[in-house]
Protein backbone atom coordinates (compact mmCIF):
# COMPACT_ATOMS: atom_id res chain seq x y z
CA UNK A 1 0.00 0.00 0.00
CA UNK A 2 1.28 3.45 -0.75
CA UNK A 3 1.82 5.75 2.20
CA UNK A 4 0.93 9.13 0.82
CA UNK A 5 0.94 11.58 3.74
CA UNK A 6 -2.47 13.09 4.46
CA UNK A 7 -2.97 16.64 3.19
CA UNK A 8 -2.27 19.52 5.54
CA UNK A 9 -5.95 20.44 5.29
CA UNK A 10 -8.89 18.62 3.84
CA UNK A 11 -12.24 20.38 3.77
CA UNK A 12 -15.43 18.43 3.12
CA UNK A 13 -18.99 19.66 2.85
CA UNK A 14 -18.17 23.12 4.23
CA UNK A 15 -21.03 25.58 4.43
CA UNK A 16 -20.39 28.62 6.56
CA UNK A 17 -23.13 31.06 7.40
CA UNK A 18 -23.33 34.41 9.11
CA UNK A 19 -26.96 34.56 10.16
CA UNK A 20 -29.03 33.55 7.16
CA UNK A 21 -26.30 34.45 4.66
CA UNK A 22 -24.07 31.65 3.37
CA UNK A 23 -20.62 33.17 2.92
CA UNK A 24 -18.69 30.04 2.01
CA UNK A 25 -19.64 26.78 0.35
CA UNK A 26 -16.84 24.32 -0.43
CA UNK A 27 -17.85 20.72 -1.20
CA UNK A 28 -14.25 19.48 -1.18
CA UNK A 29 -10.79 21.01 -1.05
CA UNK A 30 -7.44 19.44 -0.17
CA UNK A 31 -4.31 21.44 0.53
CA UNK A 32 -1.26 19.16 0.22
CA UNK A 33 1.45 19.52 2.82
CA UNK A 34 4.33 21.73 1.82
CA UNK A 35 2.51 23.24 -1.12
CA UNK A 36 1.19 26.72 -1.76
CA UNK A 37 -2.47 27.15 -2.57
CA UNK A 38 -3.49 30.40 -4.17
CA UNK A 39 -7.01 31.65 -3.52
CA UNK A 40 -8.14 34.23 -5.98
CA UNK A 41 -11.46 35.90 -6.45
CA UNK A 42 -13.21 39.24 -6.25
CA UNK A 43 -13.84 41.09 -2.98
CA UNK A 44 -16.49 39.45 -0.85
CA UNK A 45 -15.82 36.01 -2.31
CA UNK A 46 -15.21 34.46 1.13
CA UNK A 47 -11.42 34.31 0.83
CA UNK A 48 -10.69 35.80 4.25
CA UNK A 49 -13.44 33.72 5.84
CA UNK A 50 -11.74 30.59 4.56
CA UNK A 51 -8.50 31.65 6.26
CA UNK A 52 -10.33 32.20 9.57
CA UNK A 53 -11.69 28.66 9.36
CA UNK A 54 -8.24 27.24 8.62
CA UNK A 55 -6.70 29.18 11.52
CA UNK A 56 -9.45 27.78 13.75
CA UNK A 57 -10.73 31.22 14.74
CA UNK A 58 -14.19 30.19 13.59
CA UNK A 59 -15.89 26.84 13.39
CA UNK A 60 -17.65 26.01 10.11
CA UNK A 61 -21.43 26.00 10.40
CA UNK A 62 -21.50 22.69 8.53
CA UNK A 63 -18.87 20.29 7.26
CA UNK A 64 -15.48 19.13 8.46
CA UNK A 65 -11.90 20.31 8.30
CA UNK A 66 -9.23 17.65 8.73
CA UNK A 67 -5.71 18.71 9.65
CA UNK A 68 -3.03 16.14 8.80
CA UNK A 69 -5.75 13.52 8.48
CA UNK A 70 -7.51 14.18 11.81
CA UNK A 71 -10.58 16.36 12.41
CA UNK A 72 -9.80 19.83 13.75
CA UNK A 73 -11.23 20.02 17.28
CA UNK A 74 -12.92 23.14 18.63
CA UNK A 75 -11.62 24.94 20.55
CA UNK A 76 -8.39 24.23 18.71
CA UNK A 77 -5.79 22.88 21.16
CA UNK A 78 -2.79 25.14 21.63
CA UNK A 79 -0.15 22.78 20.15
CA UNK A 80 -2.17 22.61 16.92
CA UNK A 81 -3.05 26.31 16.73
CA UNK A 82 0.59 27.21 17.34
CA UNK A 83 1.62 25.38 14.17
CA UNK A 84 -0.58 27.71 12.11
CA UNK A 85 -0.41 31.46 11.82
CA UNK A 86 -2.10 34.15 9.76
CA UNK A 87 -0.93 37.44 8.32
CA UNK A 88 -4.16 39.38 8.26
CA UNK A 89 -5.30 41.68 5.50
CA UNK A 90 -5.35 44.60 7.93
CA UNK A 91 -2.47 43.74 10.25
CA UNK A 92 -2.59 45.45 13.64
CA UNK A 93 0.55 46.28 15.54
CA UNK A 94 0.97 46.02 19.29
CA UNK A 95 1.85 49.35 20.85
CA UNK A 96 5.51 48.38 21.24
CA UNK A 97 8.65 48.57 19.15
CA UNK A 98 8.87 46.90 15.75
CA UNK A 99 11.34 44.40 17.21
CA UNK A 100 9.03 43.50 20.08
CA UNK A 101 6.18 42.99 17.63
CA UNK A 102 8.29 40.57 15.62
CA UNK A 103 9.33 38.73 18.77
CA UNK A 104 5.78 38.48 20.15
CA UNK A 105 5.06 34.96 18.85
CA UNK A 106 8.32 33.71 20.36
CA UNK A 107 7.66 35.48 23.66
CA UNK A 108 4.29 33.77 24.14
CA UNK A 109 6.07 30.45 23.49
CA UNK A 110 8.53 31.25 26.24
CA UNK A 111 11.45 31.84 23.85
CA UNK A 112 13.53 34.87 24.79
CA UNK A 113 15.77 35.22 21.76
CA UNK A 114 16.00 38.95 21.10
CA UNK A 115 18.39 38.40 18.22
CA UNK A 116 15.77 36.50 16.21
CA UNK A 117 14.03 39.59 14.88
CA UNK A 118 16.80 41.46 13.13
CA UNK A 119 17.65 38.97 10.35
CA UNK A 120 13.97 38.87 9.40
CA UNK A 121 13.68 42.66 9.47
CA UNK A 122 16.87 42.91 7.45
CA UNK A 123 15.46 40.73 4.68
CA UNK A 124 12.34 42.87 4.48
CA UNK A 125 14.25 46.14 4.44
CA UNK A 126 13.05 47.18 7.90
CA UNK A 127 16.05 46.72 10.17
CA UNK A 128 16.55 50.48 10.52
CA UNK A 129 13.07 50.65 12.06
CA UNK A 130 13.64 47.89 14.65
CA UNK A 131 13.41 50.29 17.60
CA UNK A 132 10.64 52.47 16.19
CA UNK A 133 7.14 52.38 17.65
CA UNK A 134 5.29 49.97 15.37
CA UNK A 135 2.08 52.01 15.46
CA UNK A 136 3.88 54.90 13.79
CA UNK A 137 4.81 52.99 10.64
CA UNK A 138 3.21 53.34 7.21
CA UNK A 139 0.72 50.79 5.92
CA UNK A 140 3.29 49.09 3.72
CA UNK A 141 5.81 48.89 6.55
CA UNK A 142 3.21 47.42 8.89
CA UNK A 143 2.37 44.79 6.32
CA UNK A 144 6.03 43.72 6.16
CA UNK A 145 6.40 43.73 9.96
CA UNK A 146 3.33 41.49 10.14
CA UNK A 147 4.98 39.07 7.73
CA UNK A 148 8.21 39.05 9.76
CA UNK A 149 6.16 38.57 12.96
CA UNK A 150 4.46 35.51 11.45
CA UNK A 151 7.66 34.06 10.01
CA UNK A 152 9.55 34.45 13.31
CA UNK A 153 7.64 31.52 14.77
CA UNK A 154 8.51 29.28 11.79
CA UNK A 155 4.98 27.94 11.39
CA UNK A 156 4.13 24.71 9.58
CA UNK A 157 1.21 26.50 7.96
CA UNK A 158 1.25 30.12 6.89
CA UNK A 159 -2.02 31.79 5.95
CA UNK A 160 -1.44 34.99 4.02
CA UNK A 161 -4.25 37.46 3.35
CA UNK A 162 -3.17 39.88 0.62
CA UNK A 163 0.41 40.09 1.91
CA UNK A 164 1.59 42.41 -0.84
CA UNK A 165 -1.50 44.56 -1.32
CA UNK A 166 -0.07 47.91 -0.19
CA UNK A 167 3.49 47.52 -1.42
CA UNK A 168 5.56 49.16 -4.10
CA UNK A 169 7.21 46.87 -6.69
CA UNK A 170 10.57 46.69 -4.87
CA UNK A 171 8.88 45.56 -1.68
CA UNK A 172 6.60 43.16 -3.53
CA UNK A 173 9.78 41.47 -4.74
CA UNK A 174 11.17 41.36 -1.18
CA UNK A 175 7.96 39.87 0.19
CA UNK A 176 7.75 37.30 -2.57
CA UNK A 177 11.36 36.25 -2.01
CA UNK A 178 10.52 35.90 1.67
CA UNK A 179 7.53 33.70 0.83
CA UNK A 180 9.74 31.57 -1.43
CA UNK A 181 12.10 31.00 1.49
CA UNK A 182 9.20 29.64 3.50
CA UNK A 183 8.22 27.44 0.57
CA UNK A 184 11.71 26.01 0.35
CA UNK A 185 11.55 25.16 4.06
CA UNK A 186 8.44 23.07 3.38
CA UNK A 187 5.88 25.46 4.84
CA UNK A 188 2.33 24.90 3.69
CA UNK A 189 1.02 28.24 2.48
CA UNK A 190 -2.44 29.48 1.66
CA UNK A 191 -2.15 32.74 -0.23
CA UNK A 192 -5.25 34.86 -0.60
CA UNK A 193 -4.85 37.52 -3.24
CA UNK A 194 -6.86 39.38 -5.80
CA UNK A 195 -3.65 39.84 -7.73
CA UNK A 196 -3.74 36.97 -10.21
CA UNK A 197 -0.10 37.56 -11.19
CA UNK A 198 1.00 36.98 -7.63
CA UNK A 199 -0.92 33.70 -7.46
CA UNK A 200 0.64 32.69 -10.74
CA UNK A 201 4.16 33.39 -9.49
CA UNK A 202 3.84 31.68 -6.11
CA UNK A 203 1.06 29.10 -6.00
CA UNK A 204 1.33 25.42 -6.95
CA UNK A 205 -2.41 25.18 -7.29
CA UNK A 206 -5.11 27.80 -7.35
CA UNK A 207 -8.77 28.07 -6.41
CA UNK A 208 -11.10 30.67 -7.85
CA UNK A 209 -13.78 31.63 -5.34
CA UNK A 210 -16.75 33.74 -6.35
CA UNK A 211 -19.57 34.59 -3.93
CA UNK A 212 -18.45 31.92 -1.50
CA UNK A 213 -18.40 29.10 -4.02
CA UNK A 214 -15.53 27.28 -5.74
CA UNK A 215 -15.70 28.06 -9.44
CA UNK A 216 -12.62 26.17 -10.46
CA UNK A 217 -9.59 24.59 -8.86
CA UNK A 218 -6.49 23.00 -10.28
CA UNK A 219 -2.76 23.32 -10.86
CA UNK A 220 -1.97 27.00 -11.24
CA UNK A 221 -0.52 26.77 -14.75
CA UNK A 222 -3.47 24.80 -16.08
CA UNK A 223 -6.03 27.06 -14.44
CA UNK A 224 -4.44 30.17 -15.87
CA UNK A 225 -3.61 28.84 -19.30
CA UNK A 226 -6.59 26.70 -20.12
CA UNK A 227 -9.42 27.40 -17.70
CA UNK A 228 -12.21 24.87 -17.90
CA UNK A 229 -14.89 27.27 -16.74
CA UNK A 230 -16.19 30.23 -18.66
CA UNK A 231 -16.39 32.29 -15.43
CA UNK A 232 -12.71 31.58 -14.73
CA UNK A 233 -11.76 32.78 -18.19
CA UNK A 234 -13.85 35.91 -17.72
CA UNK A 235 -12.37 36.60 -14.25
CA UNK A 236 -8.80 36.19 -15.51
CA UNK A 237 -9.57 38.47 -18.43
CA UNK A 238 -10.71 41.10 -15.96
CA UNK A 239 -14.31 41.03 -17.04
CA UNK A 240 -17.06 41.56 -14.54
CA UNK A 241 -18.24 38.16 -13.40
CA UNK A 242 -20.19 38.94 -10.26
CA UNK B 1 -2.00 63.58 56.14
CA UNK B 2 -0.17 60.27 56.32
CA UNK B 3 -3.39 58.60 57.49
CA UNK B 4 -5.21 60.10 54.49
CA UNK B 5 -2.65 58.56 52.15
CA UNK B 6 -2.59 55.24 54.00
CA UNK B 7 -6.37 54.83 54.00
CA UNK B 8 -6.94 55.94 50.42
CA UNK B 9 -3.81 54.23 49.14
CA UNK B 10 -4.74 50.88 50.66
CA UNK B 11 -8.34 51.21 49.45
CA UNK B 12 -7.07 52.02 45.96
CA UNK B 13 -4.71 49.05 46.00
CA UNK B 14 -7.46 46.63 46.99
CA UNK B 15 -9.91 48.13 44.49
CA UNK B 16 -7.27 47.83 41.74
CA UNK B 17 -6.33 44.25 42.55
CA UNK B 18 -10.01 43.24 42.46
CA UNK B 19 -11.38 45.70 39.92
CA UNK B 20 -8.87 45.42 37.08
CA UNK B 21 -9.28 41.64 36.62
CA UNK B 22 -13.07 41.91 36.90
CA UNK B 23 -13.21 44.79 34.41
CA UNK B 24 -10.94 42.88 32.03
CA UNK B 25 -13.05 39.72 32.20
CA UNK B 26 -16.31 41.61 31.68
CA UNK B 27 -14.78 43.64 28.85
CA UNK B 28 -13.19 40.71 27.03
CA UNK B 29 -15.66 37.87 27.42
CA UNK B 30 -19.32 37.20 26.74
CA UNK B 31 -21.31 35.36 29.37
CA UNK B 32 -24.92 35.24 30.54
CA UNK B 33 -25.63 38.08 32.93
CA UNK B 34 -22.89 40.28 31.49
CA UNK B 35 -25.36 43.07 30.82
CA UNK B 36 -26.48 42.99 34.44
CA UNK B 37 -22.89 43.10 35.74
CA UNK B 38 -22.19 46.08 33.46
CA UNK B 39 -25.31 47.85 34.73
CA UNK B 40 -24.32 47.23 38.36
CA UNK B 41 -20.77 48.49 37.75
CA UNK B 42 -21.95 51.64 35.97
CA UNK B 43 -24.46 52.29 38.76
CA UNK B 44 -21.71 51.67 41.30
CA UNK B 45 -19.63 54.41 39.71
CA UNK B 46 -22.19 56.91 40.90
CA UNK B 47 -22.67 55.56 44.43
CA UNK B 48 -23.05 58.49 46.86
CA UNK B 49 -20.17 58.06 49.34
CA UNK B 50 -22.41 58.97 52.24
CA UNK B 51 -24.75 56.07 51.40
CA UNK B 52 -21.77 53.71 51.22
CA UNK B 53 -20.73 55.07 54.60
CA UNK B 54 -24.16 54.44 56.03
CA UNK B 55 -24.28 50.83 54.81
CA UNK B 56 -20.76 50.09 56.03
CA UNK B 57 -21.68 51.73 59.35
CA UNK B 58 -24.70 49.45 59.74
CA UNK B 59 -22.65 46.38 58.79
CA UNK B 60 -19.91 47.17 61.28
CA UNK B 61 -22.01 48.53 64.14
CA UNK B 62 -22.38 46.43 67.30
CA UNK B 63 -25.67 44.91 66.16
CA UNK B 64 -24.56 44.51 62.53
CA UNK B 65 -23.38 41.25 60.94
CA UNK B 66 -19.71 42.23 61.22
CA UNK B 67 -20.01 44.03 64.54
CA UNK B 68 -17.83 41.52 66.34
CA UNK B 69 -14.82 42.66 64.30
CA UNK B 70 -14.88 45.93 66.19
CA UNK B 71 -13.83 47.92 63.12
CA UNK B 72 -16.26 50.83 63.45
CA UNK B 73 -14.48 54.15 64.04
CA UNK B 74 -11.13 52.64 62.99
CA UNK B 75 -9.07 53.24 59.85
CA UNK B 76 -9.99 49.68 58.75
CA UNK B 77 -13.64 50.74 58.43
CA UNK B 78 -12.57 53.75 56.35
CA UNK B 79 -10.58 51.49 54.05
CA UNK B 80 -13.59 49.21 53.61
CA UNK B 81 -15.85 52.15 52.71
CA UNK B 82 -13.38 53.71 50.29
CA UNK B 83 -12.67 50.36 48.64
CA UNK B 84 -16.40 50.00 47.97
CA UNK B 85 -16.44 53.47 46.40
CA UNK B 86 -13.30 52.91 44.30
CA UNK B 87 -13.97 49.35 43.14
CA UNK B 88 -16.78 50.00 40.62
CA UNK B 89 -14.86 52.98 39.23
CA UNK B 90 -11.77 50.87 38.60
CA UNK B 91 -13.73 47.91 37.23
CA UNK B 92 -16.05 49.87 34.93
CA UNK B 93 -13.32 52.11 33.53
CA UNK B 94 -11.06 49.07 33.01
CA UNK B 95 -13.91 47.43 31.16
CA UNK B 96 -14.36 50.33 28.79
CA UNK B 97 -10.59 50.63 28.33
CA UNK B 98 -10.21 47.01 27.15
CA UNK B 99 -13.35 47.30 25.04
CA UNK B 100 -11.66 50.22 23.30
CA UNK B 101 -8.89 47.97 21.96
CA UNK B 102 -9.60 46.85 18.39
CA UNK B 103 -11.24 43.38 18.63
CA UNK B 104 -9.28 42.27 15.56
CA UNK B 105 -6.08 42.70 17.56
CA UNK B 106 -7.25 39.92 19.87
CA UNK B 107 -7.66 37.57 16.91
CA UNK B 108 -4.23 38.49 15.59
CA UNK B 109 -2.63 37.94 18.99
CA UNK B 110 -4.30 34.55 19.21
CA UNK B 111 -3.20 33.66 15.69
CA UNK B 112 0.38 34.32 16.81
CA UNK B 113 -0.02 31.55 19.38
CA UNK B 114 -1.00 33.39 22.57
CA UNK B 115 -3.01 31.46 25.15
CA UNK B 116 -6.22 32.96 26.50
CA UNK B 117 -4.36 34.36 29.50
CA UNK B 118 -1.57 35.76 27.36
CA UNK B 119 -4.14 37.32 25.07
CA UNK B 120 -5.95 38.93 28.01
CA UNK B 121 -2.70 40.23 29.47
CA UNK B 122 -1.60 41.59 26.08
CA UNK B 123 -4.90 43.43 25.61
CA UNK B 124 -4.64 44.88 29.14
CA UNK B 125 -1.19 46.15 28.27
CA UNK B 126 -2.57 47.72 25.10
CA UNK B 127 -5.23 49.44 27.21
CA UNK B 128 -2.72 50.79 29.74
CA UNK B 129 -3.58 54.44 29.16
CA UNK B 130 -7.21 53.73 29.94
CA UNK B 131 -6.17 51.66 32.95
CA UNK B 132 -4.14 54.53 34.34
CA UNK B 133 -7.12 56.81 33.84
CA UNK B 134 -9.28 54.32 35.76
CA UNK B 135 -6.91 54.25 38.72
CA UNK B 136 -6.41 58.02 38.72
CA UNK B 137 -10.17 58.60 38.64
CA UNK B 138 -10.73 56.18 41.52
CA UNK B 139 -7.99 57.80 43.59
CA UNK B 140 -9.42 61.25 42.96
CA UNK B 141 -12.83 59.93 44.00
CA UNK B 142 -11.78 58.52 47.35
CA UNK B 143 -9.10 60.92 48.53
CA UNK B 144 -11.55 63.79 48.25
CA UNK B 145 -14.66 62.13 49.69
CA UNK B 146 -15.82 63.07 53.15
CA UNK B 147 -19.20 61.48 53.77
CA UNK B 148 -18.14 57.86 54.15
CA UNK B 149 -14.97 58.40 56.19
CA UNK B 150 -16.83 60.80 58.47
CA UNK B 151 -19.58 58.24 59.20
CA UNK B 152 -17.51 55.10 59.64
CA UNK B 153 -14.34 56.71 60.97
CA UNK B 154 -15.94 59.21 63.27
CA UNK B 155 -13.30 61.90 62.71
CA UNK B 156 -11.42 61.02 65.90
CA UNK B 157 -8.33 63.14 66.36
CA UNK B 158 -5.13 61.18 66.03
CA UNK B 159 -6.99 58.04 65.02
CA UNK B 160 -9.44 58.47 62.15
CA UNK B 161 -9.16 62.13 61.22
CA UNK B 162 -8.19 62.57 57.60
CA UNK B 163 -7.74 65.73 55.57
CA UNK B 164 -11.31 66.03 54.35
CA UNK B 165 -12.86 65.51 57.78
CA UNK B 166 -10.33 67.89 59.33
CA UNK B 167 -11.36 70.53 56.78
CA UNK B 168 -15.02 70.07 57.71
CA UNK B 169 -14.22 70.42 61.40
CA UNK B 170 -12.00 73.50 61.12
CA UNK B 171 -14.57 75.19 58.89
CA UNK B 172 -17.30 74.54 61.46
CA UNK B 173 -15.05 75.96 64.17
CA UNK B 174 -14.48 79.07 62.10
CA UNK B 175 -10.78 78.38 61.58
CA UNK B 176 -10.88 79.19 57.88
CA UNK B 177 -7.14 79.67 57.56
CA UNK B 178 -6.48 76.13 58.78
CA UNK B 179 -9.29 74.78 56.57
CA UNK B 180 -7.82 76.51 53.53
CA UNK B 181 -4.34 75.28 54.34
CA UNK B 182 -5.56 71.71 54.70
CA UNK B 183 -7.47 72.06 51.45
CA UNK B 184 -4.29 73.14 49.74
CA UNK B 185 -2.44 70.12 51.15
CA UNK B 186 -5.21 67.85 49.86
CA UNK B 187 -4.94 69.41 46.40
CA UNK B 188 -1.18 68.97 46.40
CA UNK B 189 -1.53 65.34 47.47
CA UNK B 190 -3.94 64.65 44.62
CA UNK B 191 -1.66 66.45 42.22
CA UNK B 192 1.39 64.52 43.35
CA UNK B 193 -0.33 61.15 43.23
CA UNK B 194 -1.69 61.78 39.75
CA UNK B 195 1.68 62.99 38.52
CA UNK B 196 3.28 59.80 39.87
CA UNK B 197 0.71 57.60 38.14
CA UNK B 198 1.12 59.44 34.86
CA UNK B 199 4.85 59.05 35.17
CA UNK B 200 4.44 55.29 35.65
CA UNK B 201 2.25 55.13 32.60
CA UNK B 202 4.83 56.99 30.55
CA UNK B 203 7.48 54.49 31.59
CA UNK B 204 5.21 51.60 30.64
CA UNK B 205 5.13 52.82 27.05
Amino acid sequence: MSTTPPPAFELAGIRHRYGARTVLSIPHLAIPRGETLGIIGPSGAGKSTLLRLLQGLERPTEGTIDVDGAPMPHPVPLPLSRRITTVFQRPLMLDRSVRDNVLFGLRVRGIKDRAAADPLLERLGLVHLANARARHLSGGEIQRVALARAMAIEPDVLLLDEPAANLDPANVARVEAFIRDAQSRGTTIVLVTHNTHEARRLAHSTVLLIEGGVVETGPTAALFESPAEERTRAFLAGELVY
Amino acid sequence: MSLTLQVSGLALLIATVLGVPLGAVVGLTRFPGRGLVTLVLYTGMGLPPVVVGLVVYLMLSRSGPFGSMDWLFTPAAMVVAQTIIAFPLVAALTMSAVEGVDPDLRLQVRALGATRWQTGWTILREARIGLTAAIVAAFGGIISEVGAVMLVGGNIEGQTRVLTTAIVLSTRQGDFALAMALGLVLLLLALGANAALLQLQGRAK
